[in-house]
């Protein structure tokens, strides 16, 4: 074993797929004053943080926990002084803290090893320290994996200075670890002059008790860093806790593979003043096989060793958002600039605590999806923490509180005896050099560029025959190309995908077919690229990177590019840039990629290596920008798929060290859909120009294919922008915020591609089942090639295409005319016979594969069981559930008869993300599965305790890492009223949970659900994906009691089509590699694990239970069975048949019946019996992960699909018998001790008899969710109206952990004094929370952070009056509870739909954005907010009207009542003043909403009495909708009514 | 109507593969010309199945399961047309020569659309047709009030351009030996139809007056093409009493046929009971539908009869004068569905004119056939594999005499896809070594 992790086995690979996030805080003393009580404190503050990290199926051995802190001299010279070692003054001597082979011979060897180098590089070894280590501390797992702990003391040798020495034992390590690596466990933890690290694989509680040494009296630091890890396997793994060398991460590196990659050419051009000849020995800087967290860490601590400070260092690697920031200051706008030129971001969510032992401090990506909440104190004490509380620190000591911002920074300077923050650390930056004068000087703008003297035209002689060589359908024309040119957007389509993989496709596929987009889930969130935007740059600079140790004006000399989609005229303008300045800066050459059509295969493969060869030859020659072009394909060359050919050039510049010398710039005809683009750019393309596209736009036009208003330059805009926008959502779904970072970053798998091409052109891309090689991609080039200008001439027109709508003479459609019709018949008739043939035309795939299922087969050899021995069929069908389809995409009736089917036959359906009229709570008719999606629609207190199972769906086959939107002609009074918005307002699902952006965070959403309603199991949806096996381990360490794995095909909604042909991957290779990841790690047998993804036949089950499931999905199925016929209309409310509309008119035609979907789940369910008998297997659990019942068809046959191996996918894990391989027991939810139970229990009175009850008690950061099992009890009783207000009120002093207060029931009030954490009020359900300070606080209120990120997340009613600052994403996605604040961070009311927010206060950036609903006043005291708010969708405007007027006082007035808010006191007496200062920040749609409403109020009143009935119950609900939305601020929006009807 | 899956495609839909859903569109757009090239894509002959096609597509369109389907068959016609009357059909050029040829036998919709298929692809097509006009059933089989014959000559016209050259008056297997066609080509495709009808085993039908109705409508043809028709030979239903059997597309065309000569009354009986008026619950959508089905010919006059069984026919002077029949109860029975008559439920009538409308029973063996030394399997049909191919190399089999009577839209289908495979043939041929027999100069 080296560093704890096992080698992959089949589909689980531990070391790529590891990851952790974790709890993070520091203690230090500002003036530097070293003492005993900060290493204790952090600890403590360790100990506290407990809860956010995990356990694994060892519950004694953690996942890892340490801390950081100076050199502690005395102790150090005492301890060495017993060991007969003296140490001189400190900065004198190092102390390499050490793990080590337990082994002694191969101990003793490493340290040989490392005392040679020590030696050679001039120091000099005092000697070694066995570091006191208490293995009974610690549980059978950890111990069992413990190395040796010793630590070496180094002299600083008489030839280095003091200042170098820490750069020498810089040099040292990295010649240790170059020469040992990590045999052994060799780990060097640390090894430094200033500070050193313990940690291990621990819980944070037997840190001190494992390291006796923390414990000692003179064991003295002026700060402590410390880190609770979370991490998403249970091996172990010493090495893998924090803190590393200089930091310690709370988060995800989404664009490691490109970072890793770009460190790793930059070597070729550094050069340092510092390092001098040192500087090679240290390569590479990023060891492989570590995670992204210890790669931050190596790269950070080689820009500060080399020279730059530590903050310095910092913001380069995590830079925060600039370009999207018009008002930010110049100079420090050139700072970011100037910067970008050098290094692209390490993008991703995170918390970044560093030091260096001078200075510590903390830094937030851009998007600050981590929390970190500090206090100063006034005997010169900061905490910093995930949480607040963390720590107690006595409130009065407290002079400022605050939180870290998104992109900011945190420093204590413990030399200068300051803190110092975000904007003095970034001033002072920016004045180093004059780093805005350099970008100015250098940079060139591609606009500012002169025009081209000639662009090649296109020619419509040779169109055809060119979209014909690179494959062009019509189908791509009219379904993708045209609404790009037309609308500016990405096409939307519906109904998954069931064509066959590439690779198993039987016509010539693109190679882009081959590559499936990653995105992001659980342990990263994906962004909304749309709300979010500022965060978010498209900009690409054109031009060598150089030297990034230097610090030259000529590194900003790049060319600047708005965006990677070029137009010919401006590659034209790039060509020639350099000739005619005569820079050579900017000197370009063409490549052409293009191989002979005879030549075949071979021709192929010589093509690309001269390819290769030319491009380090451009390069040797000067060149600082290559074109890689397939321009010039004629009858006897045929292009290189120009992914392969970008991907090829990259991989072997990178390889031969020059890829930082060169820009790529593809000019191609086969890129045009945004799927195409994201490759290129991933595999190592800067820009794009997508030339055959573009003509085939000019063709469009010509033909008279588009509308008159659409002429050739807009189409060309309006393409590029649609292709741009889908961009920002390619990259956004996988968290990534930048174009830069995401060029190179591989974020992509690929099915069907084989070991030769991906390792010498894709390197480093997962790619699993083997499959095709140069050979084949030839053979599919060639084989359109021979089509465009072989010898029958082409028919005059593009072949039809059937990629995305099924054509007879076309590709496969798995639901086609025959498939549909002959499943309708047979669940009509209820004819056995009927659904047989319609399973045989499903399962047999010998002739025409196109699933992963499809290519397996049962073993022979099994003894066949009388089919009476058999499980019956009425126990099977309890395994299955059908998909998440909301109310809303499907009608009343469609969803409905799914209910009460499945409920017949004991299974159970899902209510979807739209939430569910309450009639059908606890009915027949009723959800079993009660879905917690990222909108949370209708998720109230009384949704949550109906249902037996709640899912929390983490993403979705058809459109995984993206969000939606319900526009508002969709939103019908019975779906506002269900999703508790009004009717006609536009409803947007975030792309991510806003409580979900780590592993721990989910941990913390199961927990709050679980305290809702104890009862249900806790399902967590995630999406197939490589990696989905580690995330699936982390869930299963997040207590969740059932998996469900989705597979990529599935999908009833609507969605991009390039998300539903690119993004995820079949179930087939999620399944097995989350059943192989849980069982490896011994997590398998307590959860239940579940599948989906176009499940139709008995055989289909059988598959997936020997992959690895125990329960089973269907969703497309039954739709059909229901009705559905596939005309993927879903998304425009057209739906012929009443299944997926809302049409009244269409919803008439709907004709299913439960019987029709029961008699189809018996038939699948009669299928799998059949199929169990001949196996020779009884029951489905006996059958789950039997692979061996499984093997690999016989492919020869197929001339791609012959390639695959399923070896991987089929790979049955090696464990001991000990080790569950199914379900066999529950998760432990730690509920039975929450403070809840105590609130419970006083309120008896209130629960039992509806008395009034009054407590008070004491609260702290562990206390997590209070409210939430109370309001559960509450509800189950009284139903949703709960109980008078006020009826239960509780006093709480002290720091309350997350979740205070969610889904808090009418009834309830909470106050609490003190401070509160993230996630406050989420849900809220009609109580009301109070917070203020203590009151012997001495900071203003107003200005100090009170409660965490993310407050009133979803809530529907209800009420919070904050007397203090909330952080991000205050109300976000609100649609009916009423707060006050006295300020909020960035985000604010995001999403929102409905209620009222006051703040009386600033507000952070981004306000309202994606707001349709709802309204808000804000005190503007700084005449600033409009800089701060996003006004999209919001207009802006005085508070004049007298409801409004009315509203505002009276909210003020409860607030100044209620919280003692003395600015809300203030603006009360100064009242006439005030009122002009406050914006009311009004939704343009909902305000249309509202007067439509009154419109139609207004009219009904009239006609009261008359005949004209027929309208007359939508309008009912339309005002009871209304009412429900708008609830506890009604008199303000009638107000608004009134007027608006006025 | 962009529908998802489109049934008026695949199993459930045309057969010759239309891409209806692109050519409605275009159509809809105003775009005739785009829509024209779409609809030849897949279809040789839309002017031929614009007309004659039953049209399985309608019957599967989703719009028909809420409403009236798209009148596909009529935009199809219109399409058809439109290229006619503007002159788009004009010849194609087609792939270099590639020195192979290749014989089709038979020139109805089958043997045309390969023809035209396998010219396209540079190979030299000779059609052998053994009446002394192209066309098959299409020219003799189908009456001009349902396909005028000048739309057939337009499309030959356009064949002939392309350089088919057909060969009329030719048997093959009595006027060119087998030897003989094997060895001027390198392939020879079987496009001969389904000749045999299903006769009437029962008493009096040798008597004067009862014919096979292809015989009639044949007759017919060619008197209306201007060909003399002797007396003696003429079958004509003036002033007669016409009793037709069998209840199809044929039974029908001799109804409107014998209209048309003016026949005093016209009786048609069908053995199969009546069927529904509308979609029989037995036939869902979007199955092809059992229904009750009314041409032209029917609403011109003329009575129907179902569940009768003719038993006898009888007459003096050697001509049919009485028809005897029997009604009969369709049953199920131990070896499936059997007719079983109804007691006491005869009955006769009067006819001077009885045309036998029943069927096709298969493929003429004798001569080509045998010669060729093909395998014909039970249902009369040339046995073929899933490529066209008889067991005999090189010679290939497509229509009718491979599928048993069939829709002309599977006609001209069976033909494109024959002439795939023979291309496949060739060309496979051509690169594992087998050298060519004919020089592009031999060819011309």
């Amino acid at each position: 074993m080296d560093d704890g992790l096992t080698e992959q086995q089949g589909l689980y690979d531990p070391k790529r797929d590891e990851r952790d996030a974790c709890g993070v805080g520091f203690v230090a003393h500002v003036r530097g004053t070293p003492s005993h009580q900060i290493v204790r404190q952090g600890l403590q503050l360790l100990e506290n943080l407990a809860h956010r990290g995990a356990v694994g199926c060892d519950p004694c051995s953690g996942d890892g926990a340490g801390i950081v802190v100076q050199l502690p001299h005395e102790f150090f010279r005492r301890e060495c002084a017993q060991l007969g070692m003296e140490l001189p003054r400190p900065g004198g001597y190092a102390v390499g803290m050490l793990f080590l082979p337990t082994d002694a011979g191969e101990r003793r060897a490493c340290e040989l090893l490392l005392e040679n180098i020590v030696e050679e590089e001039g120091q000099h070894v005092i000697g070694w320290r066995d570091v006191p280590a208490d293995l009974a501390a610690i549980g059978p797992v950890a111990r069992a994996a413990a190395p040796v702990f010793r630590q070496v003391f180094i002299a600083r040798g008489k030839s280095t200075e003091k200042k170098a020495f820490e750069r020498k034992l810089y040099v040292i390590r990295r010649q240790a670890e170059n020469a040992i690596g990590t045999r052994g466990g060799f780990y060097v933890v640390s090894l430094s002059s200033r500070t050193v690290v313990y940690k291990g694989m621990l819980m944070p509680e037997q840190l001190p008790y494992f390291y006796p040494d923390l414990s000692a009296p003179d064991f003295a630091s002026a700060l402590a860093l410390v880190h609770s890890r979370f991490s998403t396997n249970t091996l172990p793994t010493w090495s893998r806790a924090h803190p590393y060398r200089f930091l310690c991460h709370n988060g995800e590196i989404n664009t490691l593979r490109g970072n890793l990659n770009w460190m790793r050419v930059r070597e070729a051009s550094m050069q340092s003043r510092l390092f001098g000849d040192d500087l090679h020995k240290l390569y590479p800087i990023i060891a492989d096989g570590q995670s992204d967290s210890m790669c931050l860490d190596n790269a950070l601590e080689f820009l500060v060793r080399g020279g730059r400070s530590l903050p310095h260092a910092v913001a380069m690697l995590v830079p925060e958002a600039w370009e999207g920031n018009p008002h930010m200051n110049l100079d420090r706008r050139g700072f970011c600039e100037y910067h970008s030129t050098m290094m692209e971001p390490w993008d991703g969510p995170a918390l970044v605590a560093f030091t260096d032992g001078r200075m510590i401090g903390g830094t937030l990506d851009r998007n600050g999806l981590r929390p970190a909440r500090y206090v100063v104190t006034d005997d010169d004490f900061v905490v910093l923490a995930s949480e607040a509380g963390a720590l107690d620190v006595p409130a009065e000591r407290v002079v400022s509180k605050g939180r870290i911002k998104p992109g900011r920074m945190f420093i204590v300077d413990t030399v200068r005896g300051r803190v110092i923050e975000d904007e003095e650390i970034k001033r002072d930056l920016a004045a180093r050099r004059p780093y805005r004068a350099w970008v100015t000087a250098n940079r060139v703008g591609l606009d500012e560029l002169p025009e081209p003297i000639s662009v090649a035209q296109p020619d419509p002689e040779t169109l055809l025959q060119h979209q014909t060589a690179f494959g062009y359908t019509q189908e791509e024309l009219s379904m993708v190309l045209t609404p790009m040119a037309v609308n500016g957007e990405e096409p939307i389509g519906s109904m998954g995908t069931d064509t066959p993989l590439a690779v198993l496709s039987q016509e010539p596929q693109l190679l882009y077919g081959y590559f499936k987009q990653l995105f992001a889930q659980v342990t990263n969130p994906p962004i909304d690229p749309i709300r979010e935007k500022l965060v978010m740059s498209l900009s690409v600079n054109i031009g060598p990177r150089t030297n990034v140790l230097g610090e030259r004006p000529e590194h900003a000399r790049r060319i600047r590019v708005r965006g990677p989609i070029l137009t010919s005229a401006q590659l034209e303008k790039i060509r020639s840039v350099g000739e005619r300045e005569g820079d050579p800066h900017f000197r370009c050459t063409t490549l052409r990629a293009l191989f002979p059509a005879a030549g075949g295969a071979r021709g192929l493969h010589l093509a690309l290596e001269s390819l290769c060869r030319r491009a380090s030859q451009a390069v040797h020659e000067g060149n600082t920008m290559l074109v890689i072009s397939d321009r010039g394909v004629d009858a006897d060359w045929a292009p290189i798929p120009s992914l392969l050919a970008t991907a090829a050039v990259h991989h072997h510049l990178v390889r031969e060290g020059l890829r930082t010398e060169v820009g790529i710039i593809v000019e191609t005809g086969d890129a045009r859909d945004v799927t195409h683009f994201a490759l290129l750019i991933g595999y190592g393309a800067g820009t794009i120009n997508p030339y055959l596209a573009l003509e085939s736009l000019v063709g469009l036009v010509r033909s008279g294919n588009l509308p008159p208003s659409v002429d050739e330059p807009t189409a060309e805009a309006k393409y590029i922008k649609a292709a741009e926008k889908g961009l920002l959502k390619v990259i956004s779904k996988m968290g990534i915020s930048t174009i830069q970072s995401y060029c190179g970053a591989q974020v992509f798998e690929a099915i069907g591609l084989g070991p030769r091409l991906i390792e010498r052109y894709f390197t480093g891309t997962a790619s699993r089942v083997g499959g095709i090689e140069i050979a084949q991609v030839a053979e599919e080039t060639l084989r359109r090639h021979r089509i465009a200008f072989g010898d029958v001439p082409l028919p005059g027109r593009l072949d039809f295409g059937s990629n995305y709508h099924y054509r007879s003479q076309g590709e496969h459609h798995n639901w086609n005319p025959l498939t549909i019709s002959t499943l309708q018949l047979a669940t009509r008739t209820n004819d056995p016979k009927t659904y047989e043939e319609f399973s045989r035309l499903v399962n047999d795939e010998r002739n025409r594969p196109s699933t992963l299922r499809g290519l397996l087969e049962f073993a022979e050899g099994t003894t066949p069981v009388p089919i009476e021995e058999v499980e019956p069929a009425a126990e099977i069908v309890k395994r299955f559930a059908t998909g998440a389809m909301s109310f809303g995409s499907l009608s009343a009736e469609a969803h409905e008869t799914l209910a009460v089917a499945m409920n017949r036959i004991g299974g159970r359906s899902n209510s979807g993300e739209g939430g569910e009229t309450p009639d059908r709570y606890n009915s027949e008719r009723g959800s079993a599965i009660k879905q917690v999606a990222s909108a949370r629609f209708g998720v109230t207190t009384e949704y949550l305790v109906s249902a037996r199972e709640l899912q929390i769906k983490m993403a979705q086959g058809a459109k995984p890492g993206e969000g939606g939107q319900l526009p508002g002609h969709k939103v019908d009074p019975i779906i506002a009223k269900t999703r508790y918005s009004i009717p006609g307002v536009t409803l947007i699902s975030p792309p991510p949970h806003h409580d979900i952006y780590s592993i721990e965070d989910l941990a913390q959403l199961i927990f709050d659900l679980k305290n809702v309603n104890p009862k249900a199991m806790v399902s967590v949806k995630l999406v197939s994906e490589v990696g989905v096996g580690t995330i699936a381990a982390g869930v299963a360490k997040a207590r969740a009691d059932i998996i469900l794995i989705s597979g990529d095909s599935g999908g009833t909604g609507a969605s991009p089509l390039s998300s539903i042909k690119h993004a995820g991957v079949p179930w087939e290779l999620g399944l097995a590699e989350t059943q192989q990841a849980l069982v490896q790690n011994d997590l398998r047998g307590r959860v239940r694990l579940q599948t989906d993804g176009q499940l139709k036949t008995g055989r289909d089950v059988i598959i997936a239970a020997a992959l690895g499931a125990e329960e089973f999905g269907f969703a497309t199925a039954p739709l059909i069975v229901e009705g559905c016929i596939m005309m993927r209309k879903c998304h425009l409310n057209t739906c012929p048949v009443g299944v997926a509309t809302q049409d009244p008119v269409l919803r008439a035609k709907f004709t299913g019946q439960p019987e029709h979907v029961v008699n189809y789940f018996f038939f699948v369910a009669e299928e799998a019996r059949r199929i169990m008998a001949q196996l020779g297997v009884r029951t489905i659990a006996e059958l789950v992960g039997r692979v061996d019942l499984l093997k690999q068809r016989d492919l020869s046959s197929h001339w791609k699909a012959c390639t695959l191996d399923l070896k991987a996918l089929l790979h049955r894990p090696k464990v001991a018998p000990t080790v569950a391989t199914h379900q066999v027991t529950t998760q432990h939810h730690p509920i039975e001790h929450v403070l809840d139970r105590q609130l419970i229990e006083a309120s008896e009175p209130a629960l039992e008899r509806k008395r009034a009850v009054r407590a008070a008690f004491p609260i702290r950061n562990e206390n997590r969710a209070v409210g939430a099992m109370l309001s559960g009890e509450l509800v189950k009783r009284y139903g949703p109206s709960g109980l008078p207000d006020g009826t239960i009120r509780f006093n709480f002093t002290g720091a309350a952990g997350q979740s205070f207060g969610a889904w808090l029931a009418k009834g309830v009030s909470l106050t609490l004094e003190g401070e509160a954490n993230d996630y406050l009020g989420k849900g809220l359900s009609g109580g009301r929370i109070v917070v203020f300070p203590p009151k012997v606080s001495r900071f203003d209120p107003a200005e100090a952070i009170l409660v965490g990120n993310v407050a009133l997340y979803g809530a529907t009613s209800g009420d919070a009056y904050l007397n203090g600052v909330a952080g991000e994403r205050f109300a976000v996605r609100n649609s009916g509870a009423t707060a006050v604040v006295e300020g909020v961070g960035d985000h604010g009311c995001e999403y929102m739909t409905g209620g009222v927010v006051v703040v009386l206060g600033k507000t952070g950036r981004n306000f309202s954005a994606g707001m349709s609903g709802g309204v808000a006043f804000v005190l503007n005291l700084d005449g600033k907010f409009e800089r701060r708010c996003n006004s999209s969708m919001v207009a802006l405007e005085p508070v004049e009207e007298e409801a409004d007027v009315a509203l505002l006082k009276k909210l003020i007035s409860r607030h100044a009542r209620y919280t003692g808010s003395a600015r809300a006191r203030r603006v009360l007496a100064n009242w006439d003043a005030m009122l002009p200062k406050f914006v009311r920040v009004m939704p343009i749609e909902y305000r249309k909403a509202l007067e439509a409403r009154e419109r139609e109020r207004l009219t009904e009143v009239k006609n009261d009495g008359g005949n004209g009935r027929s309208t007359r119950v939508p309008h009912d609900q339309t005002r009871r909708a209304g009412a429900e939305a708008g609830a506890g601020a009604n008199e303000g929006l009638a107000g608004v009514l009134r007027t608006g009807a006025g | 109507m962009d529908c998802g899956v489109p049934f008026c495609q695949g199993d459930t839909g045309c057969p010759v593969q239309n891409v209806i859903p692109e050519w409605n569109a275009l159509v809809q757009q105003g775009r005739w010309k785009d829509a024209s090239l779409a609809l030849h894509a897949t279809n040789n002959f839309p002017e031929l199945t614009g007309r004659l096609c039953p049209a399985p597509c309608e019957s599967a369109c989703v719009l028909g399961l809420i409403e009236q389907p798209v009148a596909i068959r009529n935009i199809e016609q219109a399409i058809a047309d439109k290229s006619f009357s503007e002159g788009w059909v004009v010849p194609s050029a087609g792939a270099p020569d590639s020195g192979f040829r290749v014989a089709i036998v038979g020139s109805g919709p089958a043997g045309l659309a390969a023809a035209q298929q396998l010219r396209r692809l540079g190979h030299a097509v000779v059609v052998f047709e053994k009446d002394d006009r192209i066309g098959g059933l299409l020219r003799y089989g189908i009456p001009d009030f349902k396909l005028e014959k000048e739309v057939l000559e337009l499309r030959l016209r356009q064949l002939e351009a392309e350089g088919v050259q057909f060969e009329t008056s030719v048997d093959v297997g009595r006027d060119l030996h087998v030897t003989q066609l094997r060895d001027e080509f390198d392939a020879v495709l079987l496009a001969g139809g389904a000749q045999r009808a299903r006769d009437l085993r029962v008493p009096g039908r040798e008597l004067g007056g009862v014919h096979l109705a292809m015989d009639y409508l044949t007759q017919q043809n060619r008197r209306v093409a201007g060909d003399v028709i002797s007396d003696a030979s003429a079958i004509w239903a003036g002033g007669k009493r016409v009793v037709v059997i069998g209840g199809g597309d044929t039974g029908s065309d001799c109804i409107g046929t014998a209209h048309r000569q003016g026949a005093a009354e016209v009786t048609q009986f069908e053995l199969l009971p009546e069927p529904p008026k509308d979609r029989a619950a037995s036939t869902p959508w979007p199955q092809w539908p059992m229904k009750l089905r009314t041409s032209h010919a029917h609403e011109e006059g003329g009575q129907r009869d179902w569940s009768v069984s003719t038993t006898e026919l009888s007459g003096d002077n050697r001509r049919v004068q009485k028809l005897h029949a029997v009604r009969v109860d369709l049953q199920q029975g131990a070896n499936g569905p059997q007719f079983v008559e109804v007691s006491g439920s005869g009955f006769t009538l009067d006819a001077d004119l009885v045309l036998l409308a029943m069927g096709f029973a298969g493929v003429r063996e004798e001569g080509l056939l045998s010669d060729l030394g093909v395998t014909v399997g039970p249902r009369g049909a040339v046995s073929t594999d899933a490529q066209y191919r008889t067991n005999i190399p090189g010679v290939f089999a497509a229509g009718d005499m491979r599928r048993g009577a069939s829709l002309i839209v599977w006609a001209i289908r069976e033909g494109r896809d024959a002439a795939a495979s023979i291309d496949r043939h060739l060309r496979n041929a051509a690169s594992t070594g087998a050298t060519r027999r004919h020089s592009v100069g031999a060819s011309a």
